[in-house]
């Protein structure tokens, strides 16, 4: 097998799950560990690990909301890990953006280590990486284990927070095309998709459903017209958004037609023929 | 400097007086057609004092997607901005959702995530 550059020699990584992983996204966790471990990388989870917070703070004086991130980054080095792998885009964007924030700011990081007595003190030293950007070096590997190729088109929707802010981008932030590259070498086909990188309306499908019905119609559409069969996706937020009101936006909009959307990790699981 | 523009200085360290008011940014984001003044324009009437702008639909409904920031050629960052408007509500208390009144079926990252944005 080609080494991984990213991963170095060792074919074992710390995982970190985050909170909807172990409820509403099971199947993207589960699919995960499996299609994972065909490759020869194991997905070990932390023994200890907090909710990041979801969404990062952007306020430039509250480093409360830094905490719960840099625990995790604390608890993956304790265990010996220098490398942490998360699935959901939230948590990667979140424990990423803190990562260079304690690479980068000595000042907020003096603060935070002394107000986090009990902790070791902390230093930016682990690498916050997403599963796309190991597989986008493993791609004839994928090849090789795939038994029943995808015969379908797949529109590949990485959303916002795999890509913006820039820094913490895991492709090409305005073109990115990891995801069409795993798609077609899983024997499917990838659409052009326009909105591939176009917000689903995240958090307001709280409190202002009416944006992401909004939202979901116009990115729905756009790929169904381009083709697309399913919609591929990282973040489950964005699946719950895609997938979970399509009804209702088939209320709102008459001529909707819904798709199916999938976490990259059980096509790929489809693909390679592993029973979920 | 009006307090309204100082502070929001503050809370996002962003610049707002570097925009030219181009437009790009109000172009490319994705719920401009949700809100009720353009994010170029939240900027125009935050450098100007206008107070309305921290009782507007707008700052609510950014859903922190950074699309306006990655394509500023300015690089103003509008979302750090966007937050900055939410906050000045947020930390007097004045939360935007009850919780009570949030559907339960949400997964747990949409429930904490506007849990994070809209209450204090
Ligand atoms: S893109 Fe930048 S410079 Fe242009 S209007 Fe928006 S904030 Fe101002
Ligand atoms: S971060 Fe907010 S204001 Fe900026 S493009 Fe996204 S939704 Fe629009």
């Amino acid at each position: 097998m080609q080494p991984v550059n990213i991963l170095g020699d060792k074919m074992e990584i710390a995982y970190y799950p985050g909170c909807t992983l172990k409820t509403n996204a099971k199947e993207f966790e589960e699919t995960a560990i499996k299609v994972f471990e065909k490759l020869g990388i194991k997905l070990k989870e932390i023994n200890k690990w907090y909710c990041c917070g979801t969404v990062y703070s952007l306020a430039t004086d509250n480093l409360m909301y830094r905490l719960a991130a840099i625990r995790n980054l604390i608890r993956a080095k304790e265990e010996g890990y220098d490398k942490l792998v998360t699935l959901c885009s939230i948590c990667y964007n979140t424990l990423k953006q803190t990562n260079l924030m304690a690479r980068e700011d000595e000042d907020a990081m003096y603060k935070i280590n002394s107000f986090m007595d009990e902790e070791p003190d902390y230093d930016g030293s682990v690498e916050v990486i997403h599963p796309l950007q190991i597989l986008n070096e493993m791609m004839d590997e994928v090849k090789a284990k795939v038994k029943k190729p995808l015969n379908k088109k797949y529109a590949a929707y990485y959303g916002c927070l795999l890509l913006r802010p820039k820094e913490v981008a895991i492709d090409e932030y305005e073109n990115p095309s990891v995801m069409e590259r795993l798609i077609e070498a899983l024997g499917g086909s990838a659409v052009n998709f326009p909105l591939k990188n176009e917000c689903c309306g995240s958090y307001n499908v709280a409190c202002n459903k009416e944006a992401v019905i909004d939202a979901n119609y116009r990115i729905i559409t756009n790929a169904r017209k381009n083709g697309a069969e399913a919609i591929v996706t990282s973040c489950p937020l964005c699946h719950f958004n895609l997938k979970e009101i399509q009804k209702e936006v088939k209320k709102a909009y008459p001529d909707f037609v819904g798709l199916p959307v999938y976490y990259f990790t059980e096509i790929m699981a489809m693909a390679f023929g592993v029973k979920k | 400097m009006n307090w309204l523009l100082s502070k929001v200085e503050e809370l996002s360290g962003e610049n707002l007086y570097a925009c030219y008011q181009c437009g790009k940014c109000s172009a490319g984001c994705p719920m401009a057609n949700e809100m009720d003044l353009l994010p170029n324009q939240v900027i125009l009437l935050v450098i100007r004092g206008d107070e309305s702008v921290v009782d507007a639909k707008t700052p609510w409904v950014c859903a922190q997607c950074y699309q306006c920031g990655v394509r500023c050629p300015k690089n103003v960052d509008i979302t750090k901005i966007m937050e900055a408007l939410r906050l000045i509500k947020l930390r007097k208390n004045i939360d935007h959702i009850k919780l009570e009144k949030v559907k339960k079926n949400l997964p747990q990252i949409a429930l904490v995530s506007a849990t994070r944005k809209y209450t204090g």
